[in-house]
């Protein structure tokens, strides 16, 4: 195994719980999280091997993989979906044994649905600022938007999601 | 009271579906996939990944297949579903009707190099472990030459059954034991017992009268002589003194 791909095989499993989150909030359902989280690592696997050593070793892990996930977010078209690899089939999240945790996992999985349902622009500048809890210059750098920007779609956004359920305190 | 930014900070703690990252490395060719297939040998594990099949067992559960595997060839493992033609490949491969790619990367030259020239071995053929030794230009390599095949990662697709001692007798088998071994080659069609009572009696070649031609007693080219033409030789020395030369496609000699 060459560095490269130790490389590669360091950033999966130390990115792959922040890919998954950030595919869930922004498609609303687990099966296309982990196509978006896929997909995401492919292309990165597929830039990385063609990268000199010097521009691997700037790179900014977290803030590239987010700038791929957010391009395959947008490039999905409805229908044409690339196809999941299941070699082993998803096994299901044994973690969350209680009923408890079951009530925990559909309330995320409801709140990811609203999420996924707000528009675009405002659906990404909130995921990024409150889910992946980026900061604001960081979101905008993936974005590439101007950090005015961000946060004023983030302001949007969370207005658009703040609901009945939620006291008002927070901005 | 939970507030909204509260909750989506906790969608963000969710975790990735357990096995994610193995299915990825694998699927990208950094980890190996393996499943387990009904063969005529019985049930062989197989692990393969894009360059090619890495390894098999008849390992007797899918744990030790992957604790091997592990331990023996160095890369992750990933029980998978095999892709629908790899089944009827594997059978044709073991039947002698196809040859598959191999990945022996993490062998030595040495060890590939062995592994390379076995796969030349004709179905129903065998060779002297010094034949290999001798084709790939290291005739004094011998014993290298059967730790070689007996740290085959991938017996029964690379025919290390088909290599045996010099004297005639069988050998040992990672693939199983000597027992194996000759099961495997009397399905291939290989008559042992003769093999064995020519190796008793010192005799090592066959030669054919009317070619002046000395082969190995399994090679392909001396099966259709005549019973009276066969004249059966005990060494090189006296096959060459009685004018005969040696076959040019089991190269039981180096051509002079």
């Amino acid at each position: 195994m060459d560095g490269t791909e130790r490389l590669f095989e360091r950033m999966v499993h130390e990115h792959q719980d922040r890919v998954f989150a950030l595919g869930l909030a922004l498609t609303g359902n687990r099966h296309d999280a982990e196509e978006v989280a896929q997909d995401t690592f492919l292309k990165a696997y597929r830039a990385l091997v063609t990268y000199a050593p010097d521009r691997i070793r700037e790179l900014k892990q977290k803030a590239w993989l987010h700038r791929i996930a957010l391009n395959v977010v947008r490039n999905r078209v409805r229908g044409v979906r690339p196809h999941l690899v299941e070699l082993n089939g998803s096994e299901p999240d044994h973690a969350l044994g209680t009923e408890d945790g079951a009530l925990l996992k559909l309330e995320l999985d409801a709140l990811a649905v609203r999420v996924a349902g707000l528009p675009p622009r405002y659906r990404e500048a909130v995921v990024l600022r409150h889910v992946q809890e980026l900061s604001y210059q960081e979101a905008a750098d993936a974005l590439g938007q101007p950090v005015g920007t961000v946060k004023a779609n983030v302001h949007r956004g969370l207005k658009l999601l703040r609901g009945d359920d939620y006291d008002d305190s927070d901005n | 009271m939970t507030t909204l930014t509260t909750d989506l900070k906790r969608l963000g703690e969710v975790k990735a579906p357990a096995g994610f990252a193995d299915r990825l490395l694998a699927h990208v060719g950094m980890a190996d996939s393996y499943a387990r297939f009904d063969t005529v040998l019985g049930a062989v594990y197989v692990a393969w990944n894009r360059q090619g099949v890495s390894a098999a067992s008849r390992a007797a559960s899918a744990a030790e297949f992957e604790a091997w595997f592990r331990k023996d060839v160095g890369r992750q493992l990933v029980a998978a579903d095999a892709p629908k033609d790899l089944a009827t490949k594997i059978e044709d491969e073991l039947q002698g009707r196809r040859r598959m790619r191999f990945d022996l990367r993490g062998l030595t030259p040495f060890e590939q190099a062995v592994l390379r020239k076995t796969r030349e071995i004709p179905r129903g053929e065998i060779r002297p472990y010094g034949w290999v030794a001798r084709e790939i230009g290291r005739p004094a390599a011998v014993r290298a030459v059967g730790t070689a095949l007996a740290n085959n990662p991938i017996p029964y697709f690379i025919p290390c059954h088909r290599v045996v001692r010099t004297d005639g007798q069988i050998g040992n088998y990672g693939g199983g034991g000597p027992e194996a071994k000759r099961s495997i080659l009397t399905m291939e069609g290989v008559r042992l017992k003769r093999l064995e009572e020519l190796a008793r009696s010192g005799v090592r070649y066959q030669g054919v009268k009317t070619t002046k031609v000395f082969c190995y007693p399994t090679c392909h080219t001396g099966r259709h002589a005549l019973e009276k033409n066969i004249v059966w030789l005990r060494d090189e020395a006296s096959a060459r003194a009685a004018g005969f030369r040696p076959c040019k496609v089991c190269r039981p000699a180096a051509v002079a």
